[in-house]
């Protein structure tokens, strides 16, 4: 430190004197982003059961590639290599949330114990934060954006689409699953959660100093602004949810849950 | 004294009845485990004081002061949380002694309390805070916008000057600044200006009047880099500033605007720099 000054010791790894249950918070995001990355390697690369009926799983949505009603398009080009379809789109998810605001400062206590906690010591001496490579690379965040912001119309289109069931001569009819519900569910919390991205907020009107005679972007930031206050919140609720569809459909797809049909 | 012959075992009866009415609105004996010593040396010394209902830390650690402990060093001015002179770590949470009740502290185990572990110890509970007072003269000043009017007075509408006031509840307690594993355990002062200073640089930087641009040093000699978002600061705040979401992050992506975005930097070129 400048000056020559002497500070207190540096605690060692884990030391502190605090009495609470500090470690709760990063081993309940350790073991709940550890299971999710597991699982979602796991569904990626199955390259199978990922729709039913009308539902797609989230993901494989959108879904580029394939004979399925629910592809865009019929065959792959040939350049292509064979792989499953959601290696293909889960890359924009993944970065939009490894690089998100809240999320760095949950992984980087939970996985990196940089800190494990607050008031807690460290493992490591040097730091580097998010200065320099490799972190700096997390300022790509609002890029990651634009994509996740495309992917919520395509989810909400595949939602939609879960309310049409077709009978045994092909027509579509409209009706109400589990699923259905299930698959809109996603959309809004996943919508919760990208429209309350610190970025969105910076680049609806946060990057302004005077909102004056700007009512639309006015009222657009104080929208985000009020969905940032619960962004913990939505982050947890949507990444929960996006891999329980997964499961739902999946669990549909193989035979082992009935989706229930409500109308 | 004793008790009654008639009445064997009323006094304590009576003794054990006071003592749990006692507890129950905290009187009684509490235990303290006080850091003493000087220049980044020393121990924790154990002392025991007579504590009543509504005490904070800061009047058991004066009482100990009085009675047990004259040449004790500690800090404070106001009392009411608002001059940011008490600032300690209380039972290893970075803490006013001057707002935390021993009532919310758990009667059964000691309550300890320590110096900040960011700045420069002196003696006992007092550290050297001088630090950050040469921080604040590096960051660019207030920097109006011409006048509005004739009469040299500016135009405001209320509502853009409200995302600031926010920024100027902050009584430079440096809770935040000691909680920041940057400085706390890192101790980068000479490249990173902690919380309180990107606070600072926040409330001039959004500020509807002001036309400065402090983003590159910001990034280049302010270090807003090294903050990785853990948050501690905004929840050390004792003036409950939302310092993470509403101060740092905003500034670290007015940073990204500056120097990490090309597509943007591009739509600049096409269209022209936005208003401020």
């Amino acid at each position: 430190m400048a000056h020559g000054v002497v500070q207190l010791t540096r605690r060692r790894f884990g030391e502190t004197m605090r009495r609470d249950a500090w470690w709760l918070p990063p081993l309940g995001a350790f073991v709940v982003l550890s299971s999710f990355l597991v699982y979602a390697t796991w569904a990626a690369f199955q390259n199978a059961n990922y729709e039913y009926g009308p539902y797609l799983s989230p993901f494989y949505s959108p879904l580029l590639f394939g004979p399925s009603p629910h592809a865009w398009f019929r065959s792959a080009p040939a350049w292509l290599p064979a792989i499953s379809p959601a290696l293909l789109i889960l890359p924009f998810p993944a970065g939009f949330r490894f690089t998100c605001y809240y999320y760095r400062g949950t992984y980087y206590k939970a996985f990196w114990a940089d800190p494990p906690g607050c008031a807690v010591g460290e493992p490591r001496t040097t730091y580097r934060g998010e200065r320099k490579l490799p972190l700096v690379i997390q300022n790509v965040h609002r890029y990651f954006l634009y994509f996740a912001i495309a992917f919520l119309f395509i989810l909400a289109s595949d939602a939609w689409k879960g309310y049409w069931f077709a009978d045994a001569s092909g027509a579509k009819h409209f009706g109400i699953g589990i699923g259905s519900l299930v698959l809109t569910m996603n959309v809004v919390l996943l919508s919760g959660y990208t429209l309350g991205c610190h970025s969105l907020r910076h680049l609806v009107g946060g990057y302004l100093d005077r909102m004056a005679g700007r009512p639309v972007r006015r009222t657009t930031y104080a929208c985000v602004s009020c969905l940032n206050r619960g962004h913990m919140n939505w982050a947890w609720a949507s990444l929960f949810w996006v891999a329980f569809t997964d499961v739902y459909v999946r669990l549909c797809a193989m035979g082992i849950w009935h989706d229930w049909r409500l109308v | 004294m004793t008790a009654p012959a008639s009445a064997p075992g009323a006094v304590d009866a009576y003794t054990a009845a006071q003592a749990v009415q006692d507890a129950s609105v905290g009187h009684g004996a509490r235990s303290f485990r006080l850091w003493r010593g000087a220049d980044g040396s020393g121990a924790f010394t154990d002392y025991t004081t007579e504590v009543n209902e509504g005490m904070v830390v800061l009047d058991a650690v004066q009482q100990i002061q009085a009675e047990q402990a004259n040449d004790l060093a500690v800090r404070w001015n106001c009392k009411a949380g608002k001059c940011g002179s008490c600032s300690a770590e209380i039972n290893g949470k970075p803490k006013l002694m001057c707002m935390t009740r021993l009532d919310d502290l758990p009667a059964d185990e000691p309550v300890t309390v320590e110096p900040m572990r960011a700045f420069p110890h002196v003696r006992d509970l007092v550290t050297d805070v001088s630090w950050n007072f040469r921080v604040k003269p590096r960051i660019q000043p207030f920097t109006p916008r011409a006048p509005d009017a004739p009469d040299g007075t500016w135009r405001i509408d209320q509502r853009d000057v409200e995302r600031v006031q926010e920024f100027r509840k902050c009584i430079e307690c440096f809770l935040c600044q000691d909680v920041c594993h940057v400085l706390r355990d890192h101790h980068l002062h000479d490249e990173f200006i902690g919380p309180r200073f990107l606070v600072y640089a926040a409330a001039l930087e959004m500020h509807p009047l002001d036309v400065a641009d402090r983003r590159s040093e910001l990034k280049e000699d302010f270090g807003i880099g090294y903050c990785n978002i853990t948050k501690c600061c905004t929840k050390v705040c004792p003036e409950h500033i939302t310092i993470t979401d509403n101060a740092i992050i905003p500034l670290k992506e007015r940073v990204v605007d500056r120097h990490f975005d090309p597509l943007g930097a591009l739509v600049r070129l096409v269209r022209g720099p936005r208003k401020p």
